[in-house]
């Protein structure tokens, strides 16, 4: 193998004795502070977000991951069968869905199955997105929403209402129960 | 009995309680929360942060829709939600101190650096005519013949208070703290000493007030552009004079536990240093205790070197100070130009702070031992010698 002999600079002796080098860094710190401070008198940091007055929300990514929420297709059907993939793969075990029959008069009978209640834990929820991957119906989403926030644990657990709520509606997807296919 | 109580000058007793309780309470102590905010925004800056920019005089509590910003910067009222802070937390003393100890040693570290603000002369006098004072009064505590060495007779009884933190700690990272700051300080002593000593041959004075005046008159000592100081003997005797003044920052550097000296508290080898046991107004007192001696340092390097109150190129500006005819609004313009050199002098303090990495422990004690103590005793000799063909008066 190839040795590569680093070598090493040549201080001069005002480097050695920190004289130049002190200047030279009490030059960038200064200039730092010169820049940054004539950008907060102009009000334009460019730096730092100031966080509840000005949002991050316009610069998400679209890959992002924020609160899982249900979501409803384009006739208003729960896309969710309660097939309880989620619930069994969610690493913190934050989901919980108790499942229920659809009755045989209602025009989705043939689906079967839609959860009698969902509740997500967001304080044990992890927002790692495991629960979207393994969703064969397409019907749990993470959105972009970040602040979630309560004064207790009980309104910090999302129930069905509250994730239908936050994840709307998503059309096209799977077609698999529509009449059009 | 009545004799001595009739001798006593009571006029003087209560000017001198109102600059003892003015100075020290009034401006030293706030200007420490000046500094805490000076601190963290300077820093803040510099790492293209913006800082606290929040906390404004809280309206909020009292049912205003608004808190106000003072000048329209924000934040400026950050230093004292930080020690309204410390007051409200929990004051607690671990079982296995040695307690009397460990309640003295925060005491130790904010009284002497108090106590050194008695020589400062913080402004040249002010004219209290008005009031029906006939003499005008002197703006320093205490006009000693022996400023100087008063202040760092004080200002090593600070060590004491860090040494005894560690040690009634009764606990290994202060300890090691204290030790180190304690071995820094002694060190840096000698050399904080022996800098000065040129300046005090080049005056032929230790009275702080008359070596200002003098600079006032006759330019400052790092900078005589003005009066008697534009001669050659006295640009000759800049040189030693410099040296002087960068040797006296640097032991005041370490003196004071700064970065770059700050071994004491060096965070990634000893948690917190002397005071890891320490919490609540406590803690806050060693705080305290450090920036008052980073004011007093400051307040000192200015009023040898700089001209302390003096204003630049006074007499040309005929804004010079004469003896018992100073007006009022130069009095306070005198005192007003002696804060905002401290001002500069500390945001210097700042910015070496964050540009310089802490040194090793050995680098420091060679540097304090082999360059600076030799470095401060050449420089007398310098001084000496160069003041045989050039002397100042």
């Amino acid at each position: 193998m190839a040795t590569i002999i680093v070598k090493r600079p040549q201080l001069a002796w005002h480097e050695k004795a920190f004289i130049s080098t002190l200047v030279k860094g009490l030059k960038i710190t200064l200039g730092h502070a010169i820049k940054t401070l004539s950008q907060i008198i102009g009000r334009k940091p460019k730096v730092t977000m100031e966080y509840p007055e000005e949002k991050w929300d316009s610069h998400l990514p679209e890959y992002y991951r924020g609160a899982p929420a249900l979501v409803t297709d384009e006739q208003d059907r729960e896309r969710c069968v309660s097939c309880q993939l989620c619930e069994f793969i969610c690493p913190p075990k934050a989901i919980k869905i108790t499942p229920g029959e659809i009755p045989s008069d209602d025009p989705w009978a043939k689906v079967e199955k839609r959860p009698k209640e969902f509740e997500i834990d967001m304080i044990r929820c992890i927002y790692c997105g495991m629960c979207e991957e393994v969703c064969p119906e397409q019907a749990i989403y993470l959105r972009k929403d970040y602040a979630i926030t309560g004064l207790s644990r009980k309104e910090m657990v999302h129930n069905k209402q509250r994730l239908y709520e936050i994840g709307g509606k998503r059309i096209g997807l799977v077609n698999k129960w529509n009449e059009l296919k | 009995m009545a004799a001595f109580f009739a001798n006593i000058d009571l006029t003087f007793l209560i000017v001198s309680l109102v600059k003892i309780v003015g100075f020290t309470f009034a401006a030293v102590l706030p200007l420490v929360t000046v500094c805490v905010y000076l601190e963290r925004r300077f820093s803040a800056v510099i790492q293209d942060r913006v800082g606290p920019n929040r906390v404004g005089v809280p309206l909020t509590l009292l049912g205003f829709k608004k808190d106000v910003q003072i000048l329209g910067i924000g934040g400026l009222f950050q230093a004292a939600a930080d020690g309204v802070k410390f007051i409200l937390k929990e004051d607690f003393t671990p079982k296995m101190v040695n307690t009397f100890y460990f309640w003295l040693a925060p005491c130790l570290t904010v009284v002497p650096a108090l106590l050194t603000c008695a020589v400062l002369p913080f402004g040249s006098e002010l004219d209290f005519s008005f009031l029906g004072l006939e003499q005008p009064v002197k703006a320093v505590i205490a006009d000693l013949n022996v400023g100087p060495l008063y202040t760092f007779a004080i200002a090593s009884l600070g060590v004491y208070g860090i040494v005894l933190a560690g040690w009634a700690s009764n606990s290994k990272y202060p300890f090691l703290g204290s030790v180190r700051s304690s071995a820094q300080m002694i060190s840096y002593e000698l050399s904080l000493g022996l800098s000065i000593i040129p300046v005090f041959m080049v005056f032929g004075e230790m009275n702080l007030p008359k070596i200002t005046q003098f600079q006032d008159a006759h330019g400052w000592l790092i900078l005589p552009l003005w009066g008697d100081g534009l001669s050659v003997g006295r640009w000759i005797l800049w040189i030693p004079m410099l040296i002087s003044f960068v040797l006296f920052t640097i032991a005041m550097f370490a003196e004071t536990n700064r970065l770059p000296f700050d071994l004491a508290e060096c965070e990634t080898e000893l948690v917190g240093g002397y005071h890891t046991e320490y919490s609540s107004m406590k803690f806050a007192l060693f705080f305290m205790g450090e920036y008052a001696a980073m004011i007093i340092g400051s307040g000192l390097a200015v009023t040898l070197f700089l001209g302390g109150w003096s204003i630049p190129f006074a007499p040309v500006l005929g804004l010079d100070f004469k003896e018992g005819a100073t007006p009022l609004w130069l009095g306070l313009l005198h005192m007003g130009s002696f804060f905002a050199k401290v001002l500069g002098f500390i945001l210097f303090f700042i910015l070496i702070r964050w540009s310089l990495p802490r040194f090793r422990f050995d680098q420091l004690m060679k540097f304090g031992w082999l360059f600076m103590f030799e470095a401060a005793l050449a420089n007398v000799l310098l001084t000496a010698v160069l003041m045989i063909w050039f002397p100042v008066k």
